[in-house]
């Protein structure tokens, strides 16, 4: 169960660095390119993805991943199209890990058995719904038990101690701590409160703690990379690609932001 | 660890689907909720403003040249219109506002539709001199320049909202999203029965003073409970206010109007529980307009205020349980009931309320067919002065052409 994902993170325990998990929106411009994206950013230094699937009332979303998701839908992304190119980029990417992320609404749209089987058959190691809190998601849970698909739940700021205990007690593969108030989008400084409470996560967690929302900086993901287990990146890395017009010049611009993400955490971790 | 259990089902709609960040405040709010519920100082206070604020209760008023018109009903209105502000979302926004203060929140946001919500939410925030941001689409704010204007004369800022449709649903994204950076500081005041629990239950107990009132005034006018209580259903809050207290009276017809729009044909309507499917949007499980991958569909109605994909989740739940039954009229037909109640009876309904006086006509052919008769009472939600302007563009070609008198 959650093969990948924990092959990954020993290796990156043992290699003393931190895990570099870019998200990006399936489609966004259409699905071909981020079926070829996924492999270059591999090799610029990703140690895993967030594979978004494009929804219409993305409320846990900033402006970047709302006009991502925009595009991607605009393009005709469907669920089941990002599902068909996760089996496709599988094939180039065997090792690395894939963790879906949607609302809710699209997999129930496909049936939650449907989506689940779908999702285990072509490859992917984890799935995320932020809008679906551990309360609500006994049906899908139970489903994936059967499957090697493993559930990823939230913490957030304002996560009491109980929920911390509830989130790591009952989610597989790792804990996506939201690292700030609000929703997601590059910020330029970090909650303050950050190490706080990843101090209270680590004091109780019993498998890696990834944190997202709001990092942009080589330098803010060494800092967040000091408290966790790696990085989310994604609408800082959508940023990034929107200023460029070419699809050559978004993947390149792409890879080299993730480059310079990656040599930042690098750094941290030989320094400290 | 606590339990596993999803809070706040009607059936199986209801729940809490939302980002990890506002489930502790939800929490919170619950339980301020029960504790005000229980609370006589609470019930004491609003009771005080609902009487001198608002104006409560109000008339149940029997609409005898409407009545004469339709020949077998009796028509009663429930006149929310009359409420301060001009549409029942008050007795919501009041009741709230006390709940804020008790929570010791200093800010209150909203989003708005027809701006009815924004306007009373931002009047009762101005009662209480708290701060009011109030999220409304671009394409409602087009149609509700008055209600904007409204608004920011009480204080309040109003924000256009220009993501998806541009219209309530997107504006509930964005209250929402603003919520999870804010919920420390601030009180987000729903405008009708949905979203996430707690509130669709406290909204439908903070709406249901329209039934209860209501049913106390037929019992005096008529010695009897009604055959029927008809009411527009936009998200739901004014119909489910309505409903309730009539629940149990298993042979009082509950009967809710969605907005046909364009036709149930087309996908221009609002018409969730009579055309839609069970999804999950905006924190709870109820019926929804969506396409087949889960995307939402944008809601169309000439009324702002019942253009909304989605629907209180204990009303999919009264559909599911048969104890409610959900009609449809459209655009056309809501336009020729908003003049017909202004040149019948002296009133001019909102435009989602002119949606529930226009079921009447086909209420009333059913009952004759039957050889009834039948009481009826209505929730006229609003006054129409917010439509007048839109109105005198649509409607005065009709009415050249048109005599209903
Ligand atoms: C006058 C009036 N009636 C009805 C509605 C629909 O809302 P609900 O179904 O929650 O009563 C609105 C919403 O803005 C309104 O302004």
């Amino acid at each position: 169960m959650g093969g990948r994902l924990e092959a990954c993170f020993n290796r990156l325990r043992t290699e003393g660095r931190a895990g570099l998990f870019p998200f990006v929106t399936a489609g966004d411009p259409d699905l071909g390119f981020t079926r070829e994206l996924l492999p270059l950013m591999t090799e610029a230094g990703a140690d895993g993805f967030e594979i978004g699937v494009p929804f219409s009332d993305p409320l846990a979303d900033g402006p970047t991943i709302q006009r991502s998701s925009m595009r991607s839908l605009a393009g005709g992304t469907r669920l089941n199209g990002v599902l068909e190119m996760v089996g496709e980029v599988r094939a180039d990417i065997p090792d690395t890990p894939l963790v879906l992320m949607t609302y809710y609404n699209p997999i129930i749209a496909m049936g939650l058995a449907e989506f689940v089987r779908g999702a285990a058959q072509v490859g992917a190691d984890a799935v995320i719904v932020p809008d679906l809190p551990p309360e609500e998601a006994n049906a899908i849970v139970e489903i994936m038990h059967d499957y090697p698909l493993v559930p990823v739940f939230m913490l957030a700021p304002t996560s009491t101690q109980e929920r911390i205990e509830l989130v790591n007690d009952v989610g597989g593969g790792f804990i996506y701590y939201v690292g700030q108030m609000g929703v997601t989008g590059a910020r330029d400084a970090l909650d303050s409160d950050l190490g706080a409470t990843l101090t209270r996560i680590n004091r109780v967690k019993n498998r890696p703690v990834l944190v997202g929302f709001g990092i942009k900086t080589p330098e803010q993901a060494a800092e967040v990379a000091g408290h966790a287990d790696g990085v989310i990146v994604g609408s800082a890395l959508i940023d990034v690609m929107e200023a460029e017009a070419s699809r050559e010049d978004k993947m390149r611009a792409a890879c080299d932001y993730i480059a310079s993400l990656r040599e930042g955490l690098d750094r941290s971790k030989t320094v400290s | 660890m606590s339990e596993l259990v999803s809070r706040g089902r009607f059936g199986r709609f209801g729940g809490r689907y939302v980002p990890e960040t506002l489930m502790p405040a939800l929490d919170e709010l619950e339980e301020a909720y029960e504790e005000a519920r229980s609370d006589p100082a609470y019930h004491e206070e609003l009771a005080y403003y609902l009487r001198e604020f608002v104006g409560r209760p109000t008339p149940l008023y029997l609409a005898e040249r409407l009545s004469d018109h339709l020949g077998v009903l009796r028509v009663y209105l429930k006149r929310e219109d009359l409420c301060h502000t001009g549409a029942h979302k008050i007795n919501n926004t009041l009741a709230q506002v006390l709940l804020a203060r008790r929570l010791g929140k200093t800010r209150i946001i909203a989003e708005t539709g027809a701006g009815q919500h924004g306007v009373a939410t931002a009047t009762a925030a101005a009662l209480f001199g708290l701060d009011c941001d109030v999220y409304m689409g671009e394409e409602d704010i087009g149609r509700q320049s008055l209600n904007v204007f409204r608004m920011r004369l009480l204080g309040a800022r109003v924000i256009p909202v220009t993501s998806g449709s541009k219209t309530l649903k997107d504006a509930t994204n964005e209250t929402l999203r603003d919520w999870t950076a804010s919920v420390r500081t601030t009180h987000y005041i729903i405008g009708s029965v949905v979203g996430p629990h707690p509130f669709p239950e406290m909204i439908r107990d903070c709406q249901s003073v329209i039934g209860r009132e209501a049913r106390e005034q037929i019992l005096g006018a008529e010695g009897r409970l009604p055959d029927a209580c008809v009411a527009c259903v936009g998200g739901g809050s004014n119909s489910i206010g309505l409903f309730h207290p009539f629940v149990d009276d298993e042979d009082v017809e509950l009967i809710g109007v969605e907005a046909g729009g364009r036709g149930l044909d087309t996908e221009e309507h609002g018409a969730s529980l009579t055309a839609g499917r069970v999804g999950v949007l905006h924190g709870c499980e109820t019926f929804l307009l969506y396409d087949d991958d889960g995307q939402i569909i944008p809601a169309h109605s000439v009324s702002a205020g019942l253009d909304y994909p989605g629907v209180g989740p204990e009303h999919s739940h009264l559909k599911d349980t048969g104890r409610a039954r959900y009609v449809t009229v459209e655009d056309h037909d809501a336009l020729k009931a908003f003049q017909q109640l202004s040149v019948l009876e002296g009133i001019i309904p909102a435009f989602e309320s002119a949606h529930a006086i226009s079921y009447l006509d086909r209420l009333a052919e059913e009952t004759r067919e039957a050889g009834e008769m039948k009481t009826v009472v209505l929730c006229l939600s609003g006054r129409g002065d917010k439509d007048v302007h839109q109105a005198e563009g649509l409607l005065t070609e009709m009415l050249d052409d048109e005599d209903v008198r």
